[in-house]
């Protein structure tokens, strides 16, 4: 049966390795989209609608196709279509330079009817609100589940708690915005750097767009700035760059702008909850009842997990999808988890306070995963979770500390559908080579590891090329924290197959059978007789003219599914200033195997960070009077910097020897466990992220008047 | 952003002149740029001329004497920041200075440039909307979306002066000094600063063919105490929601005299001779600084979504008067 072997027999599996690609990025070596410039290069940008919701009466592109240097203007929306958000795409401009490019834009002239426009979901839901869409209302028919039974747990609850819960519109900020650069090589064989999570889903839709077999659309992404969901396809960016370079017979570079990555490029979608819920005087969660409604902006697509973690037999829910003149939702780290998990730990703190208990151990009553229990002994040890506030808004002065615990869960098991190939030269040098592409989570570093350990090299040995569709070996796109789970298994085999090829080669020369061989470091010997060796390179030069290629298969023995997190956070709340300071969070992390320790270290620190910034600072603000978004910029969306950033305890904890991916749980139970520390420290329950000063303040005085 | 051409200036003399043959953001001047560059790519401004400043000699440095020291307008705010006769004496201005932005900006950006710097308000910053101070018909934090806008002195508009060094210098009862055709003249800091019922387009009294050329802050006496408190939601870079320049003139416990002037709450620095009145002559305590503050924001108008910053002010009001005394 095929396994990851033991902890104590690995070299390299499951140490702290930095990062591959590391010295490249911090000196700035590394290329990525943004960075690519072609002979020819052209500048794209794309005219966006400035109002929310509009007819096209007609566009005036004449003075902008005059302007000297552009070369090419393409209509997106046709005349007579409506326009439904802010930054909705209009035309686009290819010129020689970006400058000529943004002048040509100011260029085209469009000529609009506006029309009324709702661009929150309380303005959408409300009485004679106008409707976004002919065919269906602004409030979706809702999604409903019963089990159990609700009213008779109602009945036997001994308390029951009754709260509205609600997050804001995340977008994602990605630190490289959306974009491409297209090149034709001729009219029949296109090549696309792209900011993409996905080569080969770019590689398909561009394909598919154009008319080409699909191994004539060669997509390429070295290094990325970040997706977390949200740049799977080329979008209409893509297609506008691929196209732009059609017209003009020259390379097109098309990069968002940060106003549009907020506007157009994605984002978390709102979660507002009414939520009922009962427990047993002995802690037992025994009724549930929730109403939840959401928006995706001009999509559907708004939803989140209620309830979640905790085991509720008698529930019932009612959710609604609402749709505004915004910018659409897309899949961001976690979907519908974030959301879920601060309303649900949020609920059980409530309960648990209720029926006088602990909140930790009431959880640990309503929780049948048995990792998460061990998880929370370690994580309330890891915090001093004995030194909380027995009595939430107890301590005395001015800043007061409180702690708080949330949990989450995640699926994160990969699947088939990667091809990858590792390949030994005469002359020593190794290649592997997979179509997945490193959304910054390090699987490029994780690939040398896997080699590197089955042929007794070091990481850096392996010459890892991933991002690129060329090759034409498959893989899937990096998201539901697939990726390591897929690829792992694939080139671990691969290498195990093209190790076994080396043996062959060399067992005549060291008169050993083939079973008998294993690898040192940089050398193969006999296991029966150590005295019996060569080098790496003697083994390889018997390779002569040949060379050693080498695929792998997705075995499902070695990856496992289902990861369980809970996150502990201690905060320190200044009461005259309404300032969160998270001080320390405790994130203890099921994660199966980690290939490095170090870059999986470095996933739970990054899923806080993102989890801290949605509870505390990050906030969509569409204006009702204008229908804009306000805060289309890092100035006042804000995210978190370096003082908001706590000490962060990562704990690896692996518990079994097979890969699991962990890219998106950790974002997870950072904002229950935040948002409980914030009512342990003050007294006072905020339900309404983000938790920024206005609100802190705002609580307070409610409290005390 | 347009086009412009840009011109590198060689004197005083030369800038006033270009200006003078100009209206109000045809010419514009361009020190440290970390404001008037966005102003220019989001096409808030759009002058057909930049003049920049930085190639005039002499009017950076800071130069100190017995009675003061004196700022030249093109000092940069790190430097100001990191002063250490400005940290120990005019302890306010230093720690207001600290707390600009981030450290690439704070090495750009000047003195001269932060007190003349335009609005934060996220609808006077976005080109398609047409407000008052644009030349429009509506404020439109009004009826719209107002966390960050003035509790105090709002109308017509309801910007907040975003300058940290601002109210500090106001505090310090600095002077400024300003070059127009007609020559030098010098007012004090916080009779630059206008409200929008005096002139809804503008921030301060500069006229269009005048430019600020230095900085004066008289010495503080011995027994003087300063702090700059500033609240935001970020750490760093984030303007203020509420800040508070305290400078205090101590005998032992009492108070002699108090300048408290306050930022991110009106359209200029607001002196709160509410909160000086409230603590001059007194021996500060906790109750006394807690009744500053509330007597300071008596007269706050809160608008929709504000009314937490009368809490702040109030807050902050009193823990910087009981800096002076712990």
């Amino acid at each position: 049966m095929a396994s990851w072997g033991e902890a104590s027999q690995s070299r390299l599996i499951g140490k702290r390795i930095a990062r591959l690609s590391g010295k490249d990025k911090v000196t700035g070596k590394a290329k990525y989209t943004y960075d690519i410039n072609r002979p020819g290069l052209l500048y794209a940008r794309i005219l966006r609608s400035e109002v929310a919701h509009a007819n096209v009466l007609d566009i005036d592109m004449s003075r902008a196709e005059e302007l000297p240097g552009v070369k090419a203007v393409l209509p997106i929306i046709e005349v007579g279509k409506k326009l439904r958000y802010q930054g909705q795409e209009i035309a686009a401009v290819a010129a020689e330079t970006d400058d000529i490019a943004k002048d040509a834009l100011r260029l085209i002239f469009v000529d609009l009817e506006e029309l009324p426009f709702v661009v929150t979901k309380e303005d959408a839901m409300a009485e004679g609100a106008p409707q976004i869409r002919d065919w269906v209302g602004n409030k979706s028919n809702p999604g409903t589940d019963e089990r159990g039974e609700v009213d008779k747990g109602f009945n036997e609850a001994a308390v029951t708690v009754e709260a509205t819960y609600h997050t804001p519109v995340q977008t994602h900020v990605c630190l490289e915005t959306h974009g491409h650069v297209a090149e034709w090589t001729d009219e029949q064989n296109l090549t696309v750097w792209a900011s993409t999570q996905g080569v080969f889903g770019v590689r398909d839709d561009l394909a598919g767009r154009f008319g080409l077999p699909a191994n004539q659309v060669r997509v390429i992404t070295e290094h990325m700035g970040g997706g977390f969901g949200s740049k799977f396809g080329p979008g209409v960016e893509g297609h506008t760059a691929a196209q732009l370079a059609k017209i003009t017979g020259q390379p097109v570079k098309l990069m968002l702008t940060r106003k549009a990555e907020h506007l157009v490029a994605g984002n978390r979608p709102s979660m507002t909850q009414h939520v009922k819920a009962g427990a047993s005087r002995d802690g037992r969660l025994i009724a549930y009842d929730m109403k939840g409604y959401g928006t995706g902006g001009i999509s559907s697509g708004a939803g989140f997990q209620a309830p979640y973690v905790y085991s509720v037999a008698n529930r019932r829910t009612e959710r609604f999808n609402v749709t505004i003149n915004a910018g659409n939702q897309r899949a961001m780290r976690a979907p519908g988890h974030p959301q879920g998990a601060f309303a649900m730990d949020s609920l059980m703190d409530e309960l648990a306070e209720k029926l006088g208990m602990n909140p930790l151990e009431f959880r640990r009553i309503n929780d049948s995963n048995e990792i998460r229990q061990a998880q929370y002994t370690l994580g309330a040890q890891e915090i001093g979770w004995h030194r909380r506030n027995t009595i939430p808004g107890s301590g005395t002065g001015v800043k007061k500390r409180g702690m708080g615990v949330g949990s989450g869960l995640w699926g994160g098991g990969g699947g088939r559908g990667t091809q990858a190939r590792v390949t030994i030269n005469a002359d020593g040098s190794v290649e592997a080579v997979t179509g997945t592409q490193d959304i910054g989570t390090g699987i490029r570093t994780a690939i040398a590891i896997i080699v590197a350990e089955e042929f007794g090299l070091t990481p850096t040995d392996i010459d890892v090329k991933v991002g690129d569709s060329g090759p034409g070996l498959r893989s899937g796109g990096s998201g539901g924290s697939q990726t390591t789970a897929s690829v792992a298994p694939v080139i671990k085999t691969a290498a195990e197959a093209a190790i076994q090829k080396l043996f062959e080669h060399v067992a005549p020369l060291l008169q050993a059978p083939v079973d008998d061989l294993r690898v040192g470091n940089g050398t193969i010997y006999v296991a029966s007789d150590r005295t019996k060796t060569v080098t790496w390179n003697q083994a390889t030069g018997l390779l002569g003219m040949e060379s050693i290629s080498e695929g792998g298969n997705w075995d499902p023995e070695l990856r496992e599914k289902d990861v369980a997190g809970t996150q502990f956070a201690e905060v320190e709340v200044d009461t005259e200033t309404g300032n969160v300071q998270v001080l320390k969070i405790v994130a203890v992390q099921d994660c199966g195997l980690a290939i490095n320790r170090l870059t999986t270290e470095s996933q739970i620190n990054g899923g806080v960070i993102m989890g801290l910034g949605q509870t505390l600072l990050e906030e969509r603000i569409m204006d009702p009077q204008t229908g804009r978004m306000l805060n289309a910029n890092l100035e006042d969306y804000k995210v978190p910097g370096t003082f908001e950033i706590p000490e962060i305890k990562s704990i690896v904890f692996d518990t079994h020897r097979k890969v699991t991916g962990v890219g998106e749980p950790p974002c997870i139970p950072t904002l229950g466990a935040i948002a409980n520390a914030v009512y342990n420290a003050i007294g006072v329950r905020i339900r309404e992220l983000p938790i920024t000063p206005d609100k802190v303040l705002t609580a307070l005085a409610e409290k005390k008047a | 952003m347009d086009k412009f051409s840009y011109i590198n200036a060689t004197s005083l003399k030369q800038v006033t002149s270009l200006l003078s043959d100009s209206g109000w953001g045809e010419v514009m001047l361009l020190a440290g740029g970390t404001d008037l560059l966005s102003e220019l790519k989001e096409y808030i401004e759009t002058p057909k001329t930049l003049i920049n400043l930085k190639t005039l000699p002499g009017m950076d440095g800071i130069s100190e004497n017995a009675n003061g020291i004196k700022i030249g307008a093109l000092t940069t705010v790190a430097d100001i920041a990191m002063h250490p006769s400005i940290q120990q004496h005019y302890t306010v201005l230093a720690q207001a200075a600290a707390s600009v932005a981030t450290p690439q900006i704070r090495n750009v950006g000047t003195i001269g440039g932060n007190l003349c710097q335009r609005p934060r308000c996220w609808y006077y910053r976005d080109e398609t909307v047409n407000c008052i101070k644009k030349g429009g018909d509506l404020c439109y934090a009004v009826d719209g979306l107002s966390k960050y806008h003035a509790i105090f002195d709002g109308d017509p508009v309801y910007i907040v002066h975003p300058s940290d060094i601002a109210p500090a210098l106001i505090a310090l009862d600095a002077s400024i000094k300003i070059t127009g055709p007609e020559g030098d003249k010098t007012i004090k800091v916080e009779e630059f600063f206008t409200l929008p019922s005096d002139n809804p387009f503008r921030e301060n009294v500069l006229q269009p063919n005048e430019i600020v050329v230095e900085i004066q802050i008289p010495k503080p006496k011995l027994n003087t105490k300063s702090y700059y408190l500033k609240a935001r939601e970020k750490g760093a870079p984030d303007f203020a929601l509420v800040s508070v320049a305290g400078v205090f003139e101590m005998a032992g416990r009492t108070c002699q005299i108090a300048n408290i002037i306050l930022g991110g709450v009106a359209p200029k620095p607001r002196r709160s001779t509410e909160a000086e009145a409230a603590l001059t002559g007194k021996m500060l305590n906790k109750d006394v600084c807690t009744m500053a503050g509330a007597e300071a924001v008596q007269k706050a108008q809160p608008m929709n979504d504000n009314a937490y910053k009368v809490t702040l002010t109030q807050n902050l009001i009193s823990r910087t008067a009981m800096m002076a005394v712990s």
